[in-house]
């Protein structure tokens, strides 16, 4: 990526084209849980920087996306795997409005805590009955 | 869609091999995996090991060596949740893990080297200085 940049060369994401990267892509296991205030997702990502997560959330959909690094130790050979270094990528349906604004996203030892409020206008309202 | 015979036309075996290798990715087995995993890197004179342990505190990590086993155990904290929360969805596991790995040589435990980033340990070995291959000359005459 480096050396593109060195070279003159546009970023994908200034183009808007779709930075590829060849490499896999894993589902972070997911742990969700549900308090007072909202909802609570802890996501296993290791290998991710806070600066390579990217959550979105349209309409209803909570994309989460983290670049995960693999470094290549030099002049070893690899002699026995079991895991692959990648990026991760999950996608949740929510059940009903959150507050996208006051989404809080903590990144700790690998682990991704979402923390999701209820939007103020989705709490249940009386609605009162004119007599005619 | 291109079949991958194509692309591996130089080298007949390289498709079977390729299956191989996905093979032993798949996770066979009602057996839940080795916590943590573990990838090995080695050279003649070092020993280089991955593992992902995200969750874990470094604090909670322990480290030991002796020849050449190295032992990693710790423990995987559940998360501090607040009175009457309801779980819907329990993918990760927690709780306590040891792994023992045999490595390829015995390695000095003064020069081991632990380091802890973003849930990812990486734990460097040196071969002793007097157990290294060495290369010898060939005197002519």
């Amino acid at each position: 990526m480096n050396a593109e940049a060195e070279a003159g060369a546009v970023s994908p994401a200034a183009t808007g084209a779709e930075p590829t990267r060849n490499v896999r892509i894993w589902r972070p296991l997911t742990d969700v849980v549900e308090t007072a205030e909202g909802i609570v997702l802890m996501m296993e990502m290791p290998g991710v920087v806070a600066d390579d997560v990217d959550i979105t959330l349209e309409r209803r959909v909570l994309t989460v996306r983290g670049r995960g690094s693999s470094p290549q130790p030099d002049r070893f050979r690899l002699v026995h795997l079991e895991f692959e270094p990648g990026d991760y990528e999950r996608s949740f349906v929510l059940s009903e409005d959150f507050d996208a604004a006051r989404i809080e996203a903590v990144l700790k030892d690998g682990v991704l805590t979402l923390r999701l409020p209820r939007a103020a206008e989705v709490q249940p309202s009386k609605i009162q009955v004119r007599a005619a | 869609m291109l079949h991958p015979l194509t692309l591996y036309r130089a080298d007949p075996f390289a498709l079977l091999r390729r299956f191989g290798e996905t093979l032993d990715r798949m996770p066979f087995g009602t057996a839940a995996p080795a916590f943590p995993p573990l990838n090995l890197w080695q050279n003649e004179a070092a020993v280089a090991i991955v593992a992902e342990v995200p969750g874990v505190a470094p604090e909670d990590i322990e480290i030991t060596v002796k020849d050449d086993v190295l032992t990693i155990a710790g423990q995987r904290q559940p998360p501090g949740l607040p009175q009457g929360a309801v779980w819907h969805r329990r993918e990760r596991a927690f709780g306590r893990f040891t792994r023992i790995v045999r490595l390829p040589f015995s390695v000095d435990p003064s020069q081991v080297e632990a380091r802890f980033a973003n849930g990812v340990l990486t734990i460097a070995l040196q071969r002793p200085e007097d157990q290294r291959p060495r290369r010898i000359e060939i005197k002519a005459g």
